[in-house]
């Protein structure tokens, strides 16, 4: 069940809940301590910590964004250099160029998104992640999973499938081709976590003496 | 850290299945997908923002009108559907049918509706589901039928409803005892949990894991009669996770702004407002049906238990 950790004063996540997976991500979330808000419009998003895009379907999300009038607002989110988590759709939400079909994307990943790259529903499944930062036997759920057929500048790949590259990190932007959230032990939730953690606390506003 | 896995363990599945399957189902909540008869309305449902579509010959509405025997749908017809959209595509089979199941499955569609909508082929047994790689989804009027289906391996269950009718009373009366009926499992102790699987003609285990979750341990979604954006929100509100339109948005007087106002009264299915917003200037609903005058043999919902 998801139970929002308790702690006032863990980091708030905002997770895109406007279509998709977002209840497996707050529960992942939840269980590495961390608050969550789901987000569908754009004053949700002031004051989160980190943002999750999840699963689910781009087009759907896109058509949402826009509806919404989320597209600016979330924009400027994700250049304000707070952590990223970026899962299927969320990824190809934010990669530079979208194949299969084309179509609009954030472009804050340089890399090359074929949709659907492995196939329809009957080819989903659970796979071998190559990784050198994940505990060892570590899988992914691959549900109609985009394939990342390029890159394209400064992309570190901290997963693979049979070689392509399946997780990605690009400063504080951490994106999967697969679903970490129902994974279990969630260690790439926990990794998020970490990243979350690590940047420094804002400066509380004091006043001027004068 | 938990330990647990995210996906529930049901009996008879596998991990692996499980992850697969039902994972699959999840990524649709929180959308709609739509019934779809042709390419245009396929792309019409993609471009406003549906999750997926249910490619079929004829929206119940018309099965309900033309009578006859109705069936899965023509290959060559789904096929083109697979090509013109992005978007998951589903398909409907008839209850037991698995042989039109296994061709679904070769064309690679991407969930198999084993529905109450067409004419079942077998009054006693349903399609073992487990052994297909395919998702299911099939329907319900209460938690029993859930149960059942979800014991023959389908990884979605959604509300019967009464399809075609334009009439959301009988899918907010299937949603409203399945869910009474999951909080009445809240604390009974093992004996009585016996009793109901028993009852319910499921394995104990199943019972009891639905007793202590409080919910279904697959994705719980909502058809049958839903025609207004409000009527999708309702049902939303009930405890659905998702919802099927099928005459609902191309029986209506400007299928493109409904499809858009459904999808966005299912994302905002708590804010009035937005409700509001969507609802105004939409023109035509499908015609209804008071499902009272109907007499018993046209009542979809009483196939398949």
């Amino acid at each position: 069940m998801a139970n929002n950790t308790q702690d006032r004063s863990a980091p708030i996540v905002g997770v895109l809940a406007l279509q998709g997976d977002f209840a497996h991500h707050e529960e992942a979330l939840a269980a590495c301590g961390l608050r969550t808000r789901q987000l569908r419009t754009a004053g949700q998003l002031g004051d989160v910590d980190a943002l999750v895009l999840p699963g689910g379907e781009s087009t759907t999300m896109l058509k949402l964004l826009e509806v919404e009038k989320l597209w600016d607002p979330l924009g400027e989110a994700l250049q304000s250099g707070i952590p990223i988590m970026a899962t299927c759709a969320g990824l190809i939400l934010l990669s530079q160029h979208v194949e299969s079909p084309s179509q609009k994307s954030y472009g804050v990943l340089p890399l090359t998104v074929v949709r659907n790259g492995y196939g329809r529903q009957y080819h989903s499944g659970t796979f071998d992640l190559a990784s050198d930062v994940l505990p060892k036997g570590t899988t992914g759920t691959f549900i109609r999973a985009p394939r990342i057929t390029a890159l394209h500048g400064e992309v570190e790949v901290l997963a693979r499938r049979s070689g392509d590259p399946v997780l990605v990190r690009r400063g504080q932007v951490l994106a999967a081709c697969f679903h970490p959230e129902l994974t279990i032990g969630h260690p790439v939730t926990a990794m998020f976590a970490q990243m979350i953690r690590a940047r420094p606390a804002a400066i509380d506003y004091v006043g001027a003496s004068q | 850290m938990t330990n647990n896995h995210p996906i529930p363990q049901v009996p008879g599945f596998t991990a692996e299945e499980l992850v697969s399957k039902i994972g699959f189902c999840a990524q649709l909540k929180g959308g709609v997908v739509m019934d779809v008869v042709n390419v245009e309305q396929a792309q019409i449902a993609e471009d406003s923002g549906a999750c997926a579509v249910m490619a079929l010959e004829r929206v119940p509405a018309d099965i309900r009108k033309d009578g006859g025997v109705s069936r899965a749908s023509d290959p060559d017809m789904i096929a083109a559907i697979q090509k013109a959209v992005s978007i998951p595509v589903m398909a409907k089979v008839r209850i037991g049918h698995f042989v039109e199941a296994q061709m679904l499955e070769s064309m690679e569609v991407d969930c198999i509706d084993e529905s109450e909508v067409l004419t079942p082929a077998d009054e006693e047994f349903h399609i073992e589901k487990r052994p297909f790689k395919t998702p299911f989804v099939c329907g319900c009027r209460d938690l029993g039928e859930a149960l059942r289906r979800i014991n023959e391996g389908a990884a979605m269950i959604r509300t019967k409803g009464e399809a075609g009718t334009g009439n959301v009373v009988e899918a907010v009366r299937h949603m409203r005892a399945l869910m009474s009926q999951i909080r009445s499992l809240r604390g009974q102790d093992d004996h009585v949990l016996e009793l109901r699987a028993r009852e319910l003609r499921v394995p104990t285990e199943l019972v009891a894991w639905v007793a202590e979750h409080q919910k279904l341990p697959v994705p719980n979604f909502s058809a049958g009669g839903v025609a207004t954006p409000a009527d999708a929100s309702l049902m939303m509100q009930l405890g659905a996770e998702a919802v099927f339109v099928g005459s609902g948005i191309f029986k209506s007087g400007d299928p493109v702004e409904r499809a858009r106002a459904i999808v966005r009264s299912v994302t905002h299915f708590r804010d009035p407002r937005v409700l509001v917003e969507v609802s105004k200037g939409l023109g035509e609903p499908m015609v209804g049906i008071d499902i009272s005058t109907l007499p018993e043999e046209q009542l979809l919902a009483s196939r398949g238990i």
